[in-house]
């Protein structure tokens, strides 16, 4: 094998060692590198109330309710449900049917109390009038479904 | 003429000096017709004309990846082949990075502030991002500190190698981890999530904003060339006046 040979297998062999060490440091700090929890891992989880967090989940349709500055809504995943209060500023984005992620504390009571709320937008984009037609002709829902399945790894959240 | 030829520094001066100002006259019109398009696009159905920043900060986000991928490459032509000109594109190419996925972090900050409620969180896409710019400026500062220019480029090609690790966790990180930001709208398995009346603007923008990256990288090269051979001939001089 020439030199170039020997340095290129070198330099291929030490990639792969690093590439599988950081791999194995990438699934071992797996739960830290997660930026929320979803309805589902926090019931399963049995979080201790008062324990910081972040929860992610969808706004479910019909459970906001305003009183004043602060807003209540039910934050699902499909599986779980948490009811969230808030009092504050909400983003633009929020709305019904929407990707929400709250930061706060869960109460004893199992509700919980968030101090941020930050919307999460899917990766579907275009203009209202197709996104009107696609809800007129009865489509809307296999376009969400669709963006669902494929954006489903690691529990992201789209449509 | 094999490709060993085209890559000596003066074949490449000849070329590039030749090259140069189509490249730029193209960057600057595929630019132009572009950033027309993305003003001419539609509003999107959530985020209304706030969409806009989109044809900038892709362009920002891919080039930033392109532009490590490439040094990449020269680092292993300069690790390898231990080629001059692949010494001179890994040092042209780090400071034009740099600047393109700082824009990136820049543009997603004030994108995300009006539509996520934030400019800035520690998710695994934003966070493997910022430590892309950081490996970007590491690289230049160990360029910098190292007086010999053959050692600088070796030990920079060594940090670049190990540095490629990031690539992949910048590009997998929306779909490895949950994270704010959104998956990928582009360059998935399954096709674009992208209306194509913005796809559009969206293409004509990222070629534009790659001209102009490889025009500013080839100029930046053929800088760094006649950089080297002014410092040799002033050795010489300063050598024969001695």
């Amino acid at each position: 094998m020439t030199r170039k040979g020997r340095r290129l297998v070198l330099i291929g062999a030490a990639l792969t060692v690093l590439g599988l060490a950081a791999a194995l440091v990438l699934t071992a700090l797996n739960d830290t590198i997660v930026f929320f929890r979803t309805p589902t891992e926090v019931a399963q989880r049995q979080v201790v109330p008062g324990e910081r967090l972040r929860l992610g989940g969808l706004v479910e349709a019909g459970s906001v309710v305003k009183q004043g500055a602060t807003v209540t809504f039910v934050v699902t995943d499909g599986a779980a449900k948490v009811p969230v209060a808030y009092t504050g500023m909400l983003p633009d984005l929020f709305r019904e049917g929407q990707g929400v992620v709250t930061e706060g504390r869960l109460q004893p009571d199992g509700t919980f109390a968030a101090d941020t709320v930050l919307a999460k937008h899917d990766e579907n984009y275009m203009p209202r009038e197709v996104a009107d037609t696609l809800k007129k002709s009865g489509h809307w829902m296999e376009e969400a479904q669709k963006g669902r399945a494929s954006g489903a790894g690691g529990g992201a959240l789209t449509q | 003429m094999a490709l060993i030829d085209i890559a000596n520094p003066t074949r490449f001066l000849a070329w590039s000096g030749r090259v140069l100002p189509w490249l730029s006259v193209a960057a600057v019109a595929v630019l132009a017709a572009g950033i027309a398009l993305a003003f001419t696009a539609p509003a999107d159905y959530q985020q209304g004309e706030t969409v806009r920043i989109m044809y900038i900060h892709v362009p920002f986000a891919w080039l930033a990846m392109f532009g490590y991928s490439m040094m990449a490459a020269s680092a292993l032509g300069i690790l390898v082949w231990r080629h001059p000109l692949a010494d001179v594109a890994h040092k042209a190419a780090a400071p034009i990075g740099a600047t393109f996925t700082f824009l990136c972090l820049v543009t997603g900050a004030l994108w995300g502030r009006p539509m996520w409620g934030t400019y800035w969180v520690w998710d695994a896409r934003l966070t493997s991002v910022l430590v892309l710019l950081l490996l970007y400026l590491g690289l230049m500062a160990l360029r910098a500190a190292v007086d010999d220019p053959g050692r600088a480029g070796r030990a920079a090609a060594v940090l670049t190698l190990v540095g490629v690790i990031n690539l992949p966790i910048v590009k997998f990180s929306v779909d490895w981890w949950n994270t704010l930001h959104q998956p990928a709208s582009v360059l998935r398995m399954d096709g674009p999530t992208i209306a194509p009346a913005m796809l559009w603007p969206l293409l004509t923008c990222a070629l534009g904003f790659s001209l102009l990256f490889l025009a500013l990288h080839m100029l930046a090269m053929r800088t760094e060339i006649l950089r080297r051979r002014v410092e040799v001939l002033e050795a010489r001089a300063a050598e024969a006046s001695a």
